[in-house]
C-alpha cells in the first residue's frame, strides 16, 4: 500500500449526475486513457439529482484527468483540492493481534489516537479510525509490530475549506 | 392530441422529429418491433449486408453531408458488429447515431439469446450512450442523443433499446428541455487569447496554419481561408482536414505527416508558430512529439478542451468552435491591420517555394510498365475534373489519394483516418452517395479492403445506389509490404495475396454491379471513362497495379520529421 499524502497523490471530487452507470463510465475513462486510481469512494449530495466521487490519483497527467472527466457527459464538476486546502478524511477497520498479555498497551496506544475498539475477541482487537490519512497511516504503523491481521480502508473524501478558514485561521475546522 | 404509441413507433417518430431521411440497419429478434412502424415511415431504410457496413455508411453520410448519420441493428453480434464503425467515428468526430435492440429487460444479465452488455462494450467507443429502462424516456432520449452527435465535437451515440420497451405503449410527447447539465460545450473563443493569439501570429516570422478535421466539421472552411488570406499564412491540411482550403490556393501546403508532401511536413517542423485548428497532434502529424517542431510556439483552437495540451503544450489555448473562433480571429485581426496588410514573411514565402519547387510529389509512368496508382487517380482527377466526393480504404491508396487528388472543396474527401479501418471505403461511399445522391462519389480502395466488405455491393446494387469503386489491385496488403521491405529485411510475411487474387469482375458482376478490367496504362483512361457512363448501377473498376509501388514521402514511424525520406534510394 503506498503512503497517504504521497506527493504525486492528488485528489479530486467529481459531481456528476446521479444516473446508472456513472460510475462505470469514470472507472471505465480512467482504465483507457491508463490513469491510475488509489482509492474511491462514491455517495450522495445534498442535492438528489447529483452523486460526488472522491477520487485519489497519480501522477503528472492531473490537467488531462480532470480534462476527460470533463468530457464525459455526466460530469458536472471537477474540483481538484490541493494538499492543505481541504478537508480530507478516511475511514478503516484494523484488526490487530492482542493477546491478553498485550491488551492493555495496545489500548493505551490506541487512546492515544481516540481509536474505538469496535469487536475484542480472544486473540485480536478491531479499531475503528477516523480522520486525516496521515493520521491513519501514522496509527497503522503503530500497530504493525503487534500484526495487523485484517484491514479495510474507506476512499478518501474530500471537501473544500470554507475560502475565509485558508492559511490555517480557524485551526478548530481541522479537527472537525 | 394524446396519442398512445407503442415504444416501437414512438422511437420511428422520434427519428422522424429529427429529420432522419435515411437509416442504415439490417433487423433482428431484439429491433423487430422497431422494423414495423418502419415499414410504414417516409424514412428510407437501406438494408445492408452486414452491421458493420450500416456504421460506415451512417459515417459516410454524415462526411458528405453534415448531418447525423443513423444505422439500426439488432441485439448481441448485431451491436457488437457496429463497434469497429462506431470508434470509427468517435476517432475522427463524425456525428452518428447508433439504435440497437436488446432483450427486454426481465432477461438482461441472463445470458440470454443473442444478449450482449451493449451498453458496457459500446462506453468507451461513444461520445456517450444510454440504455432505455422506461418508455417514457424515449422521445427525450432521441433528442439528446441526436444533439449530443452533433453538437461540441461531433461523435458518435448509441441507444440500446430492451425489447420490451418497444412494445411497452407511452403517450406520444414531443422532447422536452433537455437536461444535460455537464455538457455545455463552448462556442466563442475567450476574447484575451483571441488577441494573444492575434499578437503572436503578427509577429511571427515563419508560421504556419495547421488545419485538421475540425475544421470540416464545423464548416468553417471559409472562414479558414480568408483568414489565411488576411494573415498571410501558409496553410497545411491533414488528412481528415484535405479540402479545408482549396490546394489550388497559393497559400495551400497540402498534407503533413507520415505520408505528407516535403514542404507540408517541413514548414512545420521549422515553424516558430504552428497556429492549429481542430487538430490534435495526432502521432501520425507528429511523428517523434519530442523532436517535432521543436522552435514553434503553439497558439491550439479546438472544442475539445482535453485536446490542448494532450500531446503538445499550447502557448495560447483557445477552446471553441473553430467557426466561431475563426470568425472572432479574422475580426481581431481585421481591427489590428487597420489599412496595413499582414507582414509579407519574403523569406519564408520563398524557401517554402523552394521546397515546393525542389521536392515535388512523384512517380514515374513507365507506358510500358505496370499501371502506377497515382497515375489512376491523376487520370480519373483530369477526367472528371476534381468534381466529386472521393472516398479511400486504408493503406498505400489512401495515402496516393490523398496525395494525388487535388481537393478544392470541403466534403469531398471521405477516409478513416484516426482508425485507420480497412474496408472503410466501400460503405462509406455508398452511404454519402445516399446522402448526397446527386454527386459522383468515387471510392478508391485496396484489394485487400475491398475483400473486407464487398458485400456491400450487392446493398448498393438492390438500393440502386450508383458509387463507383476503383480497386487499385497490386495484390498485396501493399502498406504491410511496404513497411516489411524496408524495415524486415524484405521478409513477406503473410502479405501476398497473388496466390488467391479473386476475380474482381466476376465478383462485381455476381454481386449486381458493372466490372471492368484495366490492366495496361493506356486502358486506364478508357476504363474511367466507360465506368462514368454507367449510372444506373454501381461499377467497379479493377486496376491490375504495380505490385512493388511504395508511398513516399515518408517518415519512418517514431522517427523525426527532420528526416523525410523522399524514395526508397534514400534507405538503402
Amino acid at each position: 500500500m503506498s503512503r497517504p499524502n504521497n506527493i504525486s497523490q492528488h485528489v479530486i471530487t467529481v459531481t456528476v449526475e446521479d444516473k446508472p452507470g456513472v460510475l462505470a463510465r469514470v472507472s471505465s475513462m480512467f482504465a483507457r486513457r491508463g490513469f491510475n486510481i488509489h482509492s474511491l469512494a462514491v455517495g450522495p449530495t445534498v442535492d438528489p439529482s447529483l452523486s460526488r466521487i472522491t477520487l485519489v490519483a497519480d501522477g503528472p497527467e492531473m490537467e488531462q484527468i480532470i480534462k476527460q472527466l470533463y468530457k464525459l457527459v455526466n460530469t458536472v464538476k471537477v474540483t481538484e483540492h490541493p494538499a492543505g486546502a481541504s478537508i480530507e478524511r478516511e475511514i478503516m477497520l484494523v484488526r490487530v493481534n492482542a493477546d491478553s498479555k498485550r491488551r492493555g498497551e495496545i489500548l493505551d496506544a490506541a487512546g492515544i489516537f481516540d481509536a474505538r475498539a469496535v469487536d475484542v475477541g480472544k486473540m485480536t482487537i478491531t479499531f475503528e479510525l477516523a480522520g486525516e490519512p496521515g493520521r491513519l497511516a501514522d496509527f497503522l504503523e503503530l500497530m504493525r509490530p503487534y500484526g495487523i491481521v485484517d484491514l479495510v480502508k474507506s476512499g478518501r473524501i474530500a471537501l473544500a475549506r470554507d475560502p475565509k478558514t485558508k492559511n490555517g485561521r480557524q485551526p478548530e475546522l481541522r479537527s472537525a | 392530441m394524446s396519442e398512445t404509441l407503442t415504444g416501437a413507433q414512438a422511437l420511428i417518430k422520434a427519428l422522424e422529429h429529427e429529420g432522419v431521411d435515411v437509416i442504415f440497419g439490417m433487423p433482428g429478434g431484439a429491433i423487430l418491433p422497431a422494423y414495423d412502424p418502419l415499414y410504414d415511415s417516409p424514412i428510407r431504410h437501406v438494408l445492408v449486408r452486414h452491421e458493420q457496413g450500416s456504421g460506415h455508411m451512417a459515417s459516410g453520410y454524415a462526411h458528405a453531408t453534415g448531418r447525423v448519420g443513423v444505422c439500426l441493428a439488432t441485439s448481441g453480434p448485431a451491436a457488437t458488429n457496429l463497434i469497429t464503425p462506431l470508434l470509427d467515428a468517435y476517432m475522427d468526430s463524425i456525428p452518428v447515431v447508433a439504435i440497437t435492440g436488446q432483450v427486454a429487460q426481465t432477461s438482461i444479465g441472463m445470458d440470454a439469446f443473442q444478449e450482449a452488455h451493449t451498453w458496457g462494450i459500446s462506453m468507451p467507443v461513444t461520445k456517450h450512450n444510454y440504455l432505455i429502462t422506461n418508455v417514457d424516456e424515449i422521445p427525450d432520449v432521441i433528442r439528446e442523443a441526436f444533439h449530443l452527435a452533433a453538437t461540441g465535437r461531433p461523435g458518435p451515440v448509441l441507444v440500446d433499446v430492451p425489447k420490451d420497451i418497444l412494445n411497452d405503449t407511452l403517450v406520444w410527447h414531443k422532447p422536452g428541455e433537455m437536461n444535460l447539465p455537464g455538457y455545455k460545450p463552448s462556442v466563442k473563443g475567450h476574447p484575451k487569447q483571441v488577441q494573444s493569439a492575434i499578437d503572436m501570429i503578427h509577429s511571427a516570422q515563419r508560421p504556419v496554419l495547421y488545419a485538421g478535421g475540425g475544421i470540416i466539421r464545423a464548416n468553417a472552411s471559409d472562414r479558414l481561408r480568408r483568414f489565411a488570406e488576411l494573415s498571410n499564412l501558409p496553410t497545411v491540411t491533414t488528412l481528415m482536414a484535405r479540402g479545408a482550403i482549396p490546394d489550388s490556393h497559393e497559400l495551400a501546403l497540402g498534407m503533413p505527416g507520415m505520408h505528407g508532401n516535403y514542404t507540408a511536413i517541413t514548414a512545420m517542423q521549422k515553424a516558430d508558430l504552428l497556429i492549429a485548428i481542430g487538430a490534435r497532434f495526432d502521432d501520425r502529424v507528429t511523428g517523434n512529439v519530442a523532436a517535432f517542431a521543436p522552435e514553434a510556439k503553439v497558439v491550439h483552437v479546438d472544442v475539445d478542451p482535453a485536446e490542448i495540451g494532450k500531446v503538445r503544450n499550447a502557448d495560447v489555448p483557445i477552446v471553441g468552435d473553430a467557426d466561431a473562433v475563426l470568425e472572432q480571429l479574422t475580426f481581431a485581426m481585421e481591427h489590428f491591420l487597420g489599412s496595413d496588410p499582414a507582414p509579407a514573411r519574403t523569406e519564408w514565402m520563398e524557401t517554402l517555394a523552394g521546397w515546393q519547387r525542389d521536392f515535388p510529389l512523384a512517380y514515374e509512368q513507365d507506358p510500358e510498365g505496370p499501371i502506377q496508382q497515382q497515375y489512376v487517380i491523376q487520370e480519373m482527377h483530369r477526367i472528371t475534373g476534381g468534381d466529386a466526393v472521393v472516398v479511400a480504404g486504408v493503406g498505400q491508396h489512401q495515402m496516393w489519394a490523398s496525395q494525388f487528388w487535388g481537393f478544392e472543396k470541403p466534403r469531398t474527401w471521405i477516409n478513416s483516418g484516426g482508425l485507420g479501418t480497412m474496408g472503410y471505403a466501400i460503405p462509406a461511399a455508398i452511404g454519402a452517395k445516399a446522402g448526397a445522391p446527386d454527386e459522383l462519389v468515387i471510392a478508391f480502395d485496396g484489394d485487400g479492403c475491398f475483400q473486407m466488405t464487398m458485400q456491400e455491393l450487392v446493398t448498393a446494387s438492390v438500393e440502386k445506389i450508383p458509387v463507383k469503386i476503383m480497386v487499385l489491385n497490386n495484390s498485396w496488403l501493399g502498406m504491410v509490404k511496404q513497411w516489411q521491405k524496408l524495415f524486415y529485411n524484405k521478409r513477406y510475411s503473410a502479405t501476398d495475396l497473388t496466390s488467391h487474387t479473386p476475380d474482381f469482375v466476376g465478383l462485381a458482376e455476381a454481386m449486381g454491379c458493372a466490372g471492368i478490367r484495366a490492366e495496361r496504362p493506356e486502358e486506364v483512361g478508357p476504363a474511367i471513362e466507360k465506368a462514368l457512363a454507367i449510372n444506373d448501377r454501381p461499377v467497379v473498376v479493377e486496376f491490375k497495379c504495380d505490385p512493388d509501388a511504395m508511398v513516399f514521402p515518408m517518415v519512418p514511424a517514431g522517427g523525426s520529421n527532420d528526416d523525410v525520406v523522399l524514395s526508397a534510394e534514400d534507405l538503402a
